[in-house]
Parts: C-alpha cells; structure tokens; sequence
C-alpha cells in the first residue's frame, strides 16, 4: 500500500501519459475515504449488535456488575450478592482504569501521526535550529512512535483478554462474551494492520528517506490510523462507559 | 446526427492483443475482465437455470420422488443464492467493467489490478459455493440463510460452511470492485464530462457502489459471527444462551434489501441505454432519472423489515417500514414513467434489444405491484412465504434483472466481440424467453394465493395447485429452450456473426465512438465531451480524433505506437485471490476436528498472501 | 448521499492543486491533544461519580463528549476540516446512514423507545 513503485498522477502530464485526474484529487485518497465510510457499516453492525445484547447474557460474568454463579445473582456491589462463596463470586469484568490507560496512548498515537505526516510534508525544508524544531522534523521518530504506541494499545488489549480468560471471561462464556471479544478483537486487528503499515513506510523512510512526494502516502495510511483511533472512542464510551 | 459513421473499418478492428490462456490468467484489461465476468456468469445461469429444471421437475405434478426433500433443500438454496450472486451480480459486473470506463471516456479503472483481483476472487468463491452440489453437500439453508436453524445445533453438516465461507469470499470481490468504481467514476471523467452529462448507466453503477460498499459490511459481519459461532463455539445465534433469533434476520436484511436494488439498478441503467437509442430521442427527465436512482439507493436502507412483517416487530415498527417501502414505489413508478415518455412518440426500431427493454419496462410493472401489494404489512401476512412473493420477485429479477441484461447483451455484443448477433434467432430468443418467463411465473400468483407454500418439495393432490404448477415447469422447459436459443446465438455469433461498424445502432453515447471491438487503450485521445449525447450532437471523428490513430494501411495503432502507457499484465491478482480463497476455507478442517491442518494451511495461505500483496505493490503498474 | 459525493466532485473540475490542501501544524495538533485528553479524563471522572452515573445527565453527556472528540480527530487529524469537500461527503453519507442504522436496530430491538405518552412506545 505504501509503495514508492506506485506512480505519482501528479508527474504524469504529458499529453501521451495519463490525464489529470477529474477533481485533481489522487484516486488512492478517494478509495481509501469510500473505504473508510464503508468501515462505518461494518463497526455499526459489531457495535449494534454488542448493544442488542448488552443485558441478555442468561450467566455471567457481566461487564459492569458483580455476579454470584452459584444463586445467579447480580448486584451493584459485591455486598449485593448475599452470601457467595469467593470461587463463586465473579467481579465487573470490565477494567477501566486500564482501558482509559490504553484509550489516552490511542489518542497520543494519533498525535504521533500527524507529527510524522507533517515531518514528511516539511521534509525538503531547511534544517531547523532548535533541537525540538529538529525532532517535529523527523519523520522516523513519529512513526516509530506512533507504531510502538499502537503496539502498547494492542499490549493493553492482550493484558486485558488474557485477564478477562482468568477471570471467567472467554468468548464462547455467553453473549457478552462473544460480543465483546468480537467488537474489540475486530478493532484490534485493525490495529494490528495499521502497525504493519506504519512499519512499512519506516522501511520505505530508512530505505531512502520519505520525501514530500511521499506525503500522500502517509496521509492515507494516517487517515486508517485515525480512523482506527476514532472507532475507538465510540467504543470505549458505548461498551465502557455507559454502564 | 452522425449516426452510421463508421470511419475505421471493421477489418481494422483486429488490433491483436495477444490470446492465449496465459493472457486472459493475467488480463488487466477491464474489457477483458468484463468478457471474463460475462462469460463466467453466463456459465452460472445455466448452472443455476438447471438446478431450477429439477425444482419444477419435481413439482410438476402432487407427491413426485424425482428428489428428496434434503435434496430439494440444496437445490432451491443454490438456485437463488446463484442467481444472485454468481449470475445477476456479475453479469452485471461484466458491464460495470466493460462500460464504465468507455462511457466516462477513460482508458481503464482507476485500479487496473485491484479489478483483475475482483474477478479471480469472484470466480473462486463461485467454485466454492457451487461445487459441493455434485458431491450432495451443497448448502441447504436458503439463500438467507436464516440463523440459528444455519447454526451448527441444526446444521452440523459441511453444507452451510461453504455457503458461509463462500459468500464472505464473494463480497470481498464486491467491496474490492465498488471501491475502483467509485474511484474511476469520480476521478476518471474525461474533460467536459460533467456529473450530469453522464450516460444513465454509469450514473446507476456509481449508485449501486455505494450500495455495496455500505451494504457488505453488514453481511460480513452477520457471517462473521454465524462463522465464529459454528467454527468457534460463539453464541450470537444461540437461542438457549439468550440470543435473539430476530438478529440474523436484520443483519441479513439490512444487507438484504439494498443487494435487491444492487441487482435492478444496473439493469435499468442498461435500459435507459438501449430504449433511447431505438427511439430515437433523448432519455426523457434525464436529471429525474438520476435523481430517482440515488433516492432509491438512499430509501433502500430504510425499509429492510418489510421482509419481517411476518416475525411480530409490532404495529409502529411495522407501520413504519410499510410507510418506508410505499415510499420507494415513488421513485420507481417515475422511472417507469420516463421509460414510456422516452418512448413516446419515437421512432421505434424494434431490434431483440428494444424488445426486451420494452419488456422490461412492462415486467417490472407487474413485479412492481404486486411488490406494492408487500407493502402492506396485513396483505403481506397473507403472502409471505407463499409462492405469490415467488412469483413477485421472479418477475422483478427475471422480467427485470435478467431482460434488462439481455437488452444489454444484444446492445453491447458488437462492442465487445466486434460482431453482430443474430436478430432472427435473438427475435425467437426473445419470444420464447417471454412467453416462458409469463408461463412459470404468473401461474405462481395463483398457486401462491391458492395457499401454496415456498420452499416445500412436495404437496399433496387436491389442494387446487396442480394446473398452476404444470403451467409453471412447462414454462420452465421452455425457458431452457429459450436459453438453448441465446447459447446458440452468443457462440455463433461470436465466431462468425457479420462485422460490426463502430456504431450500429446510431447510438449517442461515447463508447459507440471508438473501434469495435474497442482497442485495448480505448481512446488514443481522450476526448471532450460537451453534451450528453456526443454522437447525436458532433461526428465521432472529431470527438476521438480518429484518423490519427490508424496507420497507413488501415490497421488500428498499438498503444506502444501512440505512445500510451498500459499496464503490464500480471498473475499476481490471480494468485493472490487463489491464496485469500485457501486462507478463508482452511476453517473448514477446524470443522473437520484437524486443528493443526487448518493452522497450517491458513498461516502458509496468509504468509504466501502476504509476499504476493508485497510483490504486488511493488511492482510497477505499466 | 451520492448526491452530495457527485455535487462535490463536480465543484472543482480539474483543478489540479486541490490535493495541496492547507495542512494545520504542530501549534494546532497539540491543542487537540491537549482537549482530546481533558474529555477523555472528564468522562473518566464523571464515571467515578455515583450520583452522576445515577442522574439521567450521565448518559448524555458521555454520548456528547465523545461525539465532540469523534470530530476533533475527524476534523483536525483527518484534516476533513481543510480538504476537499468531496471526501467529506464519502464520509459522513455513510456515517449518517450507519447512525440511522444503529438507530433503527436500538429501537427495533426495544433499547430505545419513544413515549407517546398513549401508552404506547
């Protein structure tokens, strides 16, 4: 996606080359945003269906509220349960401390990328002088930050599994189960693609450096990511939040 | 009006691009992958046609054995799940490709290899739904595939596997074609082709890629989760865990009811091609036409529970979508009428295209009312389920779909084969498939109201539902002969058929400007277009410059000659689609209980995907 | 909605520079990020509040601040705000037709309901 072999329309003006395009816009950037409106359905299905099940879930665990398996009983507090024997009892599944943790480095990763984007954009420009002028300059830096930000979201989000699977959680456990390991598991994954992209344009950067000509490049790379981190606020306040 | 200009002659057509198996395998070419796609689907409607025969076969007459009720099963599920999508969708696909490019005047898709990919995947996921019909494997769960009875509780077999892995696999062929259609609408237009200077079918497709790529997402998450739950022990569909058994319906649905116009809307736009050429006249309403497309696209997400009247959503849910569906009858009954306004007065040339435009026009009608009869959740409690809803949809997708793309293949053949088709064989063709198409589907009104449910094997005597159903399967056969017809006509025709100038209809749209068959860089100068009917408005010759492109003696440049740069043909579509295809269906040995073998097959799948994609992008494009 | 893709598409034929939109910098991006995070620690805050989780207010304003943060990001770091107004009409038809969707599933499924004050809803 990130290739450099990709010829630029802009370059192509020759009466036998390529026209312009219609809008004088690069057919990748069309594609990519029809993409990502076509994105929307697909989380809106995951989201929806996530809400349509929110409170049918026959057993726990839940995600806010404490359950006693043995008399199937649900409260707001452990002390709601009545007496339940603590192999019994299963706490509010969700982590929100450690969600808002991983929420506020999605957030600063897209910081980072639209730091690399203007890095790459400014990249023929003289060299600054100050040392923090010189890092906005450096397109490597962002996106390494941003990738290894991604990547803790997704430490974050594997911590969080692995822990829900301890805790009595797993996907096949009931509907809230199956919903949420699918809804944030498809988010993931997308994470999971974003980092690699990101990784592929620092290869394209340390191969030969990403140049202004690039910029579309990774504007449309930056585009996914934050797409990405937008479908992640909706989650994080829709699944939660909201209680 | 420069109707019969035929500057460059036909013998000059032969611009040879090379042949050969290997250069279809690696064909970039969207007039190649159109013939590919048509080809392909025309395969399938014989396929599907046949499926068909045994269904009306078996229901000629009360208590018949020819098959089982299981059998029956797989043959209504893969009858309709390949008319959708392996037989309407691509044939319309084949025009997507062959046209859209030719009639915005560009020289290919905005990404020519990304559309080579499209078709492999399309045709892959045909195989895969369609093969295990010849081992009594087929799906059998309807082509809604309604969960939870698809759910593995009550469908442990391998059947429904392949209808899930094959419909996740064919969308993906779909959402990657919509978004090169999309782009190459937008930003491929030649100079001076404005929006609405657009030919009607292009304007379609660019409604119908917005339709798909905002409708898939919704099937693949429906299957995703039917996926998970069967291969994975999930409870989406699990009534038992809590589940809703409404779920499926409305995912399915909301993809459901704009895949309906996803089917019709290229057909019409293949219409409002062909009726104003053959009149004479400019398509009437031309903006009213784009308009009532977009509006029927737009409505077709509002109305998706009127094929849930029947489930018990409650009056103000079902008032509401009986108010939405009315709705959409607006846009379409002004379609209808344009169609006849367009016509009106014309100069009527009653080629087999015109006829089943013409036919169209008049099918749809029906299939229209008696689609406004749905409307009404209480009249629709009475038809649901019941062969009258067969007879609805047959006559909107066969009296429509199906005639529209027929009025779009004897149009469209002297472009892309450079031949003409047969117009005595077409005009049989033609009566046949029409007085079968009414034979086998308007009995099914009566048998329907009769009390006749869909999707039973057989029926007892008595029930006064026997004299429908002989007339039905009599019909049948005789759309089988129909289509023997067409076969005959496409084949020969495109061996021997008489040549075909540049524009031998008089048509007034830009594709009719160039070569036939069209030269593989299609427009040796893009052109300027400075009305919506070039042709009918400036000579072909001065709108592609057409003298320069020939060389001395007579033959047509190569693209080398003019200097234009084309894509290098390439195998990697080819096998990174053959590679995506192995990746999805390695689930299924996890069904088989052999774990490892599946994580062996998707991981080599995925890895060997991953260096063709890398391959891919950074390979030069031309 | 592909209304408003082709109208858009149509307002700058061949207008070859509009790529080169006007691209906010780092004075602008860490603004954002300074808001982006205050919301983000507000809704956090407010759902350690009992009282407020308890009060009709709660859910409201959460849906309205992260729907403030949506834009942010799309507006700025998407930089929808300054581009061509052609991709924001590939994104919010869809969008629009997404919320529609979820809407009529929320109320299909009886998670939202509209009294009527009939009794009904």
């Amino acid at each position: 996606m990130a290739s450099a072999a990709i010829p630029d329309p802009h370059h192509a003006a020759d009466a036998h080359s390529h026209p312009p395009t219609t809008t004088g816009l690069n057919h990748r950037k069309i594609a990519v945003w029809a993409f990502i409106g076509s994105e929307c359905m697909l989380f809106v299905s995951l989201i929806s269906t996530y809400l349509i099940y929110k409170g049918r879930s026959i057993a726990g665990p839940y995600p806010h509220e404490w359950w006693c398996r043995a008399t199937n009983t649900i409260g707001k507090t452990a002390a709601e349960l009545g007496t339940c024997a603590p192999a019994e009892t299963f706490k509010p599944i969700l982590n929100i401390p450690v969600t808002s943790a991983s929420t506020f480095v999605l957030l600063m990763s897209s910081l980072a990328m639209v730091l690399a984007l203007a890095a790459v954009e400014n990249a023929d420009k003289p060299k600054p002088t100050g040392t923090w002028e010189n890092i906005l300059r450096s397109s490597k830096t962002w996106l390494w930050v941003t990738a290894i930000l991604g990547t803790t979201f997704l430490g974050f989000q594997a911590y969080e599994f692995t822990s829900f699977v301890h805790e009595g959680l797993t996907i096949r456990t009931n509907l809230f189960g199956s919903s949420f390991f699918t809804l944030t598991g498809f988010h993931g994954a997308h994470v999971t693609v974003g980092v690699l992209w990101l990784l592929a344009l620092l290869g394209i950067d340390y191969k030969r450096g990403l140049k202004p000509a690039d910029a579309l490049n990774v504007d449309i790379a930056a585009l996914y990511w934050h797409f990405v981190d937008v479908v992640w606020i909706a989650i994080f306040t829709l699944l939660y939040l909201i209680q | 009006m420069a109707t019969m200009a035929a500057p460059i002659s036909a013998t000059s057509a032969e611009t040879s691009s090379p042949s050969g198996i290997w250069s279809w395998l690696t064909t970039v070419d969207h007039k190649r992958i159109g013939i590919l796609y048509l080809v392909t689907a025309v395969f399938f409607f014989c396929w599907g046609g046949l499926e068909a025969l045994v269904i009306r076969t078996q229901l000629i007459g009360p208590n018949m054995k020819i098959v089982n009720a299981e059998q029956y099963n797989q043959l209504f599920t893969m009858h309709g799940t390949t008319m959708v999508f392996l037989v309407i969708m691509p044939l319309s696909s084949a025009f997507f490709n062959f046209l859209i490019p030719l009639q915005i005047g560009a020289r290919d898709v905005a990404f020519p290899r990304l559309n080579a990919f499209s078709y492999w995947v399309f045709l892959f996921g045909g195989i895969v739904i369609t093969l295990p019909i010849l081992f009594g494997l087929a799906p059998n769960g309807g082509w809604f595939g309604y969960a939870p009875i698809t759910t593995m509780a009550y469908s442990s077999g391998y059947n429904i596997d392949y209808w899930v892995l094959g419909l996740q696999i064919l969308g993906v062929a779909s959402l990657a074609a919509a978004f090169n259609f999309i782009t190459t609408i937008i930003n491929m237009r030649a100079p001076g082709m404005h929006l609405m200077r657009m030919p009607i079918f292009t304007w379609m497709s660019f409604v119908v890629q917005f339709l798909v790529i905002l409708a898939f997402p919704v099937i693949t998450v429906a299957l995703v989760f039917l996926m998970f739950d069967r291969f994975f022990g999930t409870n989406f569909y699990t009534i038992a865990a809590g589940a809703d058994p409404l779920l499926w319906q409305h995912l399915f649905w909301i993809f459901g009811h704009p895949e309906v116009y996803i089917l019709i809307l290229p057909a019409f736009g293949l219409v409002s091609e062909v009726l104003p050429t053959f009149s004479k006249k400019p398509l009437f309403g031309y903006p009213v036409m784009v308009y009532s497309g977009m509006l029927i696209g737009f409505l077709g997400f509002g109305v998706w529970a009127h094929h849930m009247f029947s489930v018990g959503m409650g009056p103000v849910a079902d008032s509401v979508f009986s108010l939405t569906t009315m709705l959409i009858a607006i846009p379409t009954g002004v379609k209808i009428l344009n169609w006849v306004s367009t016509m009106w007065g014309g100069n009527i040339r009653f080629t087999t295209s015109m006829m089943f435009g013409i036919a169209l026009v008049a099918m749809f009608t029906v299939g229209g009312i008696s689609g406004i009869m749905h409307s009404s959740s209480p009249a629709d409690l009475q038809q649901t389920d019941s062969y009258f809803v067969v007879a609805h949809f047959h006559y909107v997708l066969f009296g429509g779909a199906v005639f529209g793309i027929m009025a779009g293949v004897y149009y469209y053949f002297p472009k892309m084969t450079g031949r003409m088709m047969s117009e005595t064989i077409g005009k049989w063709h033609f009566w046949v498939f029409f007085i079968a198409m009414n034979l086998t589907f308007f009995p099914m009104h009566f048998a329907g109201l009769y009390g006749m449910p869909r999707r039973i094997y057989t029926y007892d005597a008595g029930q006064g539902w026997e004299t429908f159903n002989v007339m039905s399967t009599a019909g049948a056969y005789l759309q089988a002969v129909g289509m023997l017809l067409f076969l005959y006509n496409f084949i020969t025709s495109w061996r021997s058929g008489p040549k075909a100038g540049n524009n031998p209809w008089g048509a007034p749209t830009l594709e009719w400007a160039l070569p036939s068959p069209v030269p593989d860089y299609n427009f040796a100068h893009i052109p300027t277009i400075t009305s919506r009917y070039p042709l009918w408005d400036q000579k072909a010759e001065e709108l592609v410059k057409s003298e320069s492109e020939t060389t001395i003696d007579g033959r047509l440049k190569t693209a080398k000659e003019l200097g234009i740069p084309m894509p290098f043909p390439t195998i990697r579509p080819l096998i990174a689609a053959l590679l995506m295809c192995t990746m999805i269906c390695s689930v299924l040995f996890i069904h088989a209980g052999n774990l490892p073998l599946a994580l062996t097959i998707g991981i080599a799948s995925f890895l060997g995907l991953t260096f063709t994609l890398v391959s891919w992008l950074t390979s030069a494009l031309e | 909605m592909a209304n408003e893709a082709a109208h858009a598409a149509d307002a700058h034929p061949a207008d070859a520079h509009a790529d080169e939109h006007y691209h906010p910098q780092w004075s602008t991006y860490w603004k954002v990020a300074v808001v982006l995070t205050l919301i983000t620690v507000v809704e956090v805050w407010i759902y350690y509040i009992p009282s407020f989780v308890a009060s009709k207010l709660f859910v409201p304003s959460l849906l309205i601040m992260s729907a403030v943060k949506f834009a942010i990001v799309v507006m700025f770091y998407m930089h929808l705000k300054y581009d061509h107004k052609l991709f924001r009409a590939l994104f919010t038809g869809p969008l629009l037709i997404a919320i529609g969707t979820l809407f009529g599933l929320l109320f299909l499924f009886g998670k939202l309901a509209i009294r009527l004050g009939l009794g009904a809803g």
